[in-house]
């Protein structure tokens, strides 16, 4: 790679960011810069709402569960963030880096598993991998090289030469997660990582994803609609029919909540909103 | 003023990261038709079938004249060869720019998108890349009809090639339009009907133009406005080594044209948005 690598440098400049602000701009502690930040985004499919006024913020190397049911919103609010749809209003912004406005400085800092498979199956392990290095502009050395590291962390190091097709659903789904990767993006976004797989394949990749949070220090966004997959310490946003109806750390909340576990809380929390119509204060 | 704004770190991308993306947008695009061997196979069979059953037929029944850029009374199988490279591109443009939008390949136009290079520039690569695999078919099936006898000028294989180029963008450039833009066309059986049989029948491929002013000047008129009759010329003329500055003029532009509609009109959204209200992922 060239002498400016996008993904090398996100680590650091996520750090210096708010360093060198202007007189007129607030000045923010760097480290306060949140990975994700939400601010009143609202999206409509025609007259359906989708997500009403949804705020929140995912904190570097922090694991921020989003809980939701299906049709939730949370699928939409994905493809926002990823800039696959335009954002009607609301801001999304990623280290600061308002999607946007600049979105190529957001992207390079973002990796992305989406719900549905998106590997290329008739292609082998490592040609997906360079394929996803080649459009972050990694060139071909380099993205073996990188390509080399990430299968030998996810356990397929032997099958890098091996067709997608006849990997097991667990393992590919540890390659998209190691594909996100590549370019050593800060924030990880997961929608429904586990579904499909069996329920070793999820403890795997749940247990995985705790790491990079940990040694890696990357922050990540894991939605789903299962609740045990989401532990006492982890911040939690819930979204239920496009609304954030509580955010915070997932044992306050419960307390808060007045329910015994999560399932309780969760439940407490949607039939309070469904009776009231409004979010609880 | 936002905090971004404010921050030294180098932004933009260098040439080498463009090229990079470039380069792998293509390879990928080359393996994955390399894998799909019916799509190769369907995409050489259907102008073989013009050639050797069509073309034989009417052999007879057409007389071609001498006219620019042959230079001597030719079969009619060599006339209408040009036309039948065109016709693979329109096929190949219109096909990988439908399932480009819609659902078929949702999943890797996410990939695509989610790349920090503009997305501009990430349609472009991707309008090459079709255009790189129609080559592909383009180069198999002049091979193949080296064999049964039409042979232009050996220089002419490479006088082609960025005619080839700028007609296979085209193509594509227009299928993109067309599937952002209407809805219904997402059955591929439409867009042949209204599409491909208008554009290819309405032009230059299957008869000169001068032998369709005879039988209906309307229609002469029609071909004439249609730039896949300039794609086919522009491919003909190239074929012999020689320019039709007309058919370059006019495919150019609609190149340019097509290209800055598409991406203008391009919304990933559309994939999504009938299935949001219906399906339940949202």
């Amino acid at each position: 790679m060239g002498h400016h690598d996008p993904a090398a440098m996100t680590a650091g400049d996520a750090q210096r960011g708010g360093g060198s602000l202007p007189a007129a701009g607030p000045v923010r502690d760097p480290a306060e810069v949140a990975a994700l930040s939400i601010a009143g985004v609202t999206h409509s499919y025609g007259k359906r709402v989708a997500l009403a006024d949804v705020s929140f913020e995912v904190a570097p190397a922090s694991f921020t569960a989003l809980l939701g049911l299906n049709g939730a919103g949370k699928s939409t609010l994905f493809s926002l963030i990823t800039r696959l749809f335009g954002i009607q209003s609301g801001r999304i912004s990623i280290f600061g880096y308002d999607i946007g406005r600049e979105p190529s400085e957001a992207l390079r800092r973002l990796g992305v598993v989406f719900q549905p498979r998106t590997l290329d199956l008739d292609l082998s392990v490592m040609q997906n991998l360079l394929y996803h290095a080649a459009l972050h502009g990694i060139g071909r050395r380099e993205a073996r090289s990188r390509g080399g590291e990430v299968l030998e962390r996810i356990d397929l190091a032997d099958r890098a030469a091996s067709k997608v097709r006849d990997l097991s659903g667990g393992q590919m789904r540890r390659l998209e997660i190691a594909r996100a990767l590549l370019h050593r993006p800060n924030l990880l976004l997961l929608d429904e990582p586990t579904v499909g797989l069996d329920v070793k394949a999820r403890a795997d990749i749940l247990k995985h994803v705790r790491q990079l949070v940990a040694a890696q220090g990357i922050g990540v966004l894991w939605a789903t609609h299962l609740f045990d997959e989401v532990a006492p310490s982890d911040d939690l946003v819930v979204l239920h029919l496009g609304k954030v109806l509580a955010k915070g750390q997932v044992a306050n909340l419960i307390a808060k909540a007045g329910g015994n576990d999560i399932n309780s809380a969760f439940i407490r929390l949607t039939e309070a909103f469904e009776k009231t119509g409004s979010v609880a204060p | 003023m936002s905090v971004a704004a404010a921050r030294s770190d180098p932004t933009g991308f260098s040439l080498r990261e463009y090229a990079t993306c470039l380069a792998g947008i293509v390879w990928r695009e080359g393996l994955r038709f390399l894998h799909q061997r019916e799509r190769f196979i369907s995409a050489l069979v259907r102008p073989l079938v013009w050639l050797f059953i069509f073309a034989a037929g009417f052999r007879q029944v057409l007389g071609i004249s001498i006219i620019p850029p042959y230079e001597t009374y030719i079969l009619y199988e060599v006339y209408i060869a040009p036309g039948l490279m065109a016709m693979i591109q329109l096929f190949n443009g219109m096909q990988s720019s439908l399932s480009m939008v819609y659902d078929r390949e949702m999943g890797n136009m996410r990939t695509l998108l989610v790349s920090p290079l503009p997305r501009w520039y990430l349609l472009f690569c991707k309008l090459l890349a079709g255009t790189a695999v129609s080559l592909l078919q383009v180069y198999a099936f002049l091979l193949i009809a080296w064999f049964w006898d039409i042979e232009p000028p050996p220089i002419g294989y490479l006088t082609v090639l960025p005619a080839l180029i700028l007609s296979g963008l085209m193509l594509g450039a227009l299928g993109m339009l067309i599937s952002s833009g209407v809805r219904q066309l997402e059955n591929f059986a439409g867009v042949m009907n209204f599409v491909i049989f208008p554009m290819f029948f309405a032009s230059s491929a299957l008869y000169p133009l001068w032998r369709v002013q005879e039988g209906s000047p309307m229609l002469a008129y029609v071909c004439q406005l249609n730039p896949f009759t300039h794609a086919v010329e522009l491919i003909r003329f190239a074929l012999y080594g020689k320019m039709n500055w007309v058919s370059f003029a006019v495919v150019a532009g609609c190149t340019a044209l097509f290209m800055i509609g598409a991406i203008l009109a391009y919304d990933p959204s559309r994939g999504f948005s009938r299935r949001g209200p219906a399906g339940g992922e949202t």
